[in-house]
């Protein structure tokens, strides 16, 4: 985009701050107007149906990848409108089981199913994912058990899958250090021969989620120095929620990160990240990209954080109820239903018999949450080292020691 | 048997190279490791004959580094990864503390990095600012990582191997004002495997007073023992060798037969490695000291300008005067 094009943009963006303004709202411009690089119009954002789920006709930036919608099927399109139902309610319950004492905290993914069923559902079974502390939605698509998530923000384990069972790593809290093991991962992968070899089953790509707050830390620039120059098979997938805890997008960045990637000598996409059709079909031609050996792609899916960033953050303090209105307008479900009505890809059946099945999950988890008992406290000293450690084995030596002598004086 | 006279960074280089013959998922990694073979030149060579997929040039950026070589080793390789010079090291901090030490426990024991983060330690070389810290007990503070520190070529070739061949993740401690000494090294792999890892070695045998040290202040106590045995004083030298775990019994041994301890090393004493020696003694042998334990370390102070190091490293006179104020209880 030309400083000019970028001018407009910010033009752009003043219209729809105005558009902000007439909606009725009250309190501040919502920064991604006043940064002005994403309107409803702007040029670069792919997308496929509109806020109700009609189809939007071939533009310069969604040409690339109408094939790949084209050749999505009523079976496909079924599965992605599960997912973002499913995982609305996962994180629901996440958010409920905190708010009843269950989890210490819960940080909500509500608004941005679409980027991450998007994303997930374009992942091979090969393919690795390393996500923030955020990416549910990525780990139900992965086929981790959604009452594997809630361990360690219930505080019975720091983790508690098995990376490898579904190649989606654990969980990364310090912001933006799981986007430089994802390099590492794909330098390793193209190191195998993993890539290009035009095999699908062994064709390998990584994908590294953070969010717009990630991209101002100095592991996630410097991994895309080091994807740019190793030609590291990797996706990053920035997920724009447009909140960084309490700061906007215009305290993180001037210029975007789908423009920003370019300095890096990395390709960069934005797509809506509300649009299920448009996350799937970019995430799906740049992991191509990566398994064919042609290098690092960066998508910035722009969405938004319906609620808190987690549930110790009271957004009323720094954003307006009208803001988020007007995100509410863009829901994902909304609009992928929406779509499948249009074109007939489910009957009315199929929308109830998903409810049901979701509200079957909520169940089943709550129950895993309430059920799930705190671990023998002297598990605690396993696994620091591989190799048995004579400070560990003392320390844990004097901590049974201790709790035996309540057992003797008969105290529990 | 095998051997020969090497220096200590050409036995790092010769350690290097074996490791990397005998397993071919060790990757080196670092700032400069590749055509110029480091700054130190301790891989020198190794690039011409494994290429660069296996020694790589990585960008300078440190938490880079070892952020990438985290995700290697969770691939299947064991990258061998340098860090320029201790005062460079900082920038991986993070990484190293929040994400290497961690990830074999928080994956319940699912997921292993091994590892190995090797750095130039300590001062005595006339550098410039940031070129010549002894940051060793943030890492020995550390759970989850092992520390190690070399003090001669013999050891650098074993233990540079054994750190590479260890699941854990290490910290590889290199005395860089001790790399050009040079000293015999047996290649053969029977006269290497003696010791482990994490033991410590007895390097002079003394009975008057125990002198414990790793790293560059090895080469300094042994030659305090050699002045203080002139005076007819008997001091026994441990080269430590391991930091985290720390060859505990080994300390205890000698601290009870000679009854006086003293902890030498360059980084500051106060809440240096010598502080928890110190206290371990105490606990574990108090009845047997003749002596409180003492320390000879780096003041508190940032390193000082090269010009005022030598004030600051302790030498053959500080340690003997610990020693004496040991004895005179």
């Amino acid at each position: 985009m030309s400083d000019n094009e970028v001018a407009q943009g910010r033009s752009a963006g003043a219209d729809m701050a105005g558009a902000f303004e007439s909606s009725g709202g009250h309190g501040p411009t919502p920064p991604s107007q006043i940064t002005g690089h994403y309107s409803a119009d702007n040029p670069d954002m792919v997308q496929f149906v509109d806020a109700d789920g009609n189809r939007l006709g071939i533009t310069e930036a969604n040409e690339p990848y109408s094939c790949i919608v084209e050749e999505m099927t009523s079976q496909d399109a079924r599965t992605i409108y599960r997912d973002l139902v499913l995982v609305r309610r996962i994180d629901a319950e996440g958010h409920a089981l905190q708010r009843q004492g269950e989890l210490g905290l819960w940080p909500s993914l509500l608004g941005q199913e679409a980027a991450q069923v998007g994303a997930g559902r374009a992942l091979r079974p090969q393919d690795y994912a390393f996500p923030g502390y955020r990416e549910h939605g990525v780990a139900w698509c992965r086929g981790v058990p959604p009452e594997n998530l809630f361990g360690m923000f219930r505080g019975v384990n720091n983790g508690g899958w098995d990376s490898n069972a579904n190649n989606f790593h654990l969980y990364t809290i310090v912001i933006g250090n799981q986007m430089l093991h994802g390099t590492g991962y794909a330098m390793g992968v193209k190191a195998d021969g993993a890539v290009g070899t035009g095999d699908p089953d062994r064709d390998t790509a990584v994908m590294a989620f953070t969010g717009d707050g990630g991209t101002a830390q100095g592991d996630y620039n410097e991994a895309l120095v080091f994807a740019s120059v190793t030609a590291a098979p990797i996706v990053f997938f920035i997920q724009n929620n447009q909140w960084a805890i309490s700061e906007p997008n215009d305290k993180q960045f001037t210029i975007p990160p789908y423009q920003r990637s370019r300095g890096f000598g990395i390709p960069g996409v934005l797509v809506d990240g509300n649009d299920p059709l448009a996350t799937y079909a970019v995430c799906k031609a740049a992991l191509d990209r990566a398994r064919a050996g042609e290098g690092p792609t960066l998508i910035e899916a722009y969405t938004y954080r319906m609620g808190a960033h987690t549930t110790s953050d009271d957004p009323t303090k720094y954003r307006s109820d009208a803001e988020v209105e007007i995100w509410r307008e863009k829901d994902p479900i909304k609009r992928m239903r929406g779509f499948m009505e249009e074109k007939g890809h489910a009957d009315a059946e199929f929308f109830a018999a998903v409810d049901v099945e979701a509200d079957e999950i909520a169940a089943r988890i709550r129950e895993a949450c309430q059920t799930m008992h705190d671990p023998d406290p002297v598990t605690m000293f396993d696994n620091i080292y591989v190799e048995e450690h004579p400070v560990v084995a003392a320390e844990r030596a004097e901590f049974q020691a201790y709790q035996a002598s309540f057992v003797e004086e008969g105290s529990h | 048997m095998a051997g020969s006279k090497l220096t200590l960074a050409k036995g790092l280089n010769a350690g290097l190279r074996r490791a990397m013959e005998e397993d071919p998922k060790v990757v080196l990694m670092g700032e400069d490791v590749g055509k110029l073979g480091g700054v130190f030149r301790i891989t020198e060579g190794l690039q011409k004959d494994f290429g660069e997929d296996r020694v790589i040039d990585t960008p300078l950026a440190e938490s880079g580094i070892v952020g990438t070589a985290v995700g290697l080793a969770l691939r299947g390789y064991r990258p061998v990864v340098e860090i320029q010079f201790d005062g460079f090291v900082y920038p991986a901090f993070d990484q190293i503390v929040s994400q290497v030490a961690k990830m074999h426990a928080r994956s319940l024991g699912n997921l292993r990095v091994p590892m190995v983060i090797r750095i130039p330690c300590g001062g005595g070389i006339g550098a410039v600012e940031h070129h010549s810290e002894s940051n060793e007990a943030y890492f020995a503070h550390t759970a989850g990582l092992r520390v190690v520190s070399c003090s001669n070529a013999a050891d650098a070739y074993w233990m540079i191997q054994q750190a590479i061949q260890t699941d854990d993740p290490v910290i590889f401690f290199e005395p860089k004002r001790r790399y050009h000494e040079r000293g015999q090294v047996e290649v053969d792999r029977d006269a290497g495997a003696d010791l482990g890892l994490y033991e410590s070695r007895v390097v002079r045998e003394g009975t008057d007073a125990t002198l414990l040290c790793y790293g560059p202040m090895v080469k300094t106590c042994l030659q305090a023992a050699d002045a203080a045995a002139e005076e007819g004083r008997s001091l026994e030298v441990i080269d430590l060798r391991t930091l985290s775990p720390l060859d505990l019994p080994a300390i205890l041994d000698s601290v009870r037969k000679t009854g006086h301890a003293i902890v030498v090393h360059e980084a500051q004493t106060f809440v240096g490695l010598g502080a928890e020696i110190a206290t371990l003694i105490q606990q574990e042998a108090f009845y047997h000291l003749e002596a409180p334990v003492l320390r000879v370390g780096g003041y508190n102070i940032p390193y000082p300008p090269s010009r005022h190091e030598e004030h600051f490293l302790p030498d053959l006179d500080r340690v003997l005067d610990a020693v004496d104020r040991s004895l005179e209880y």
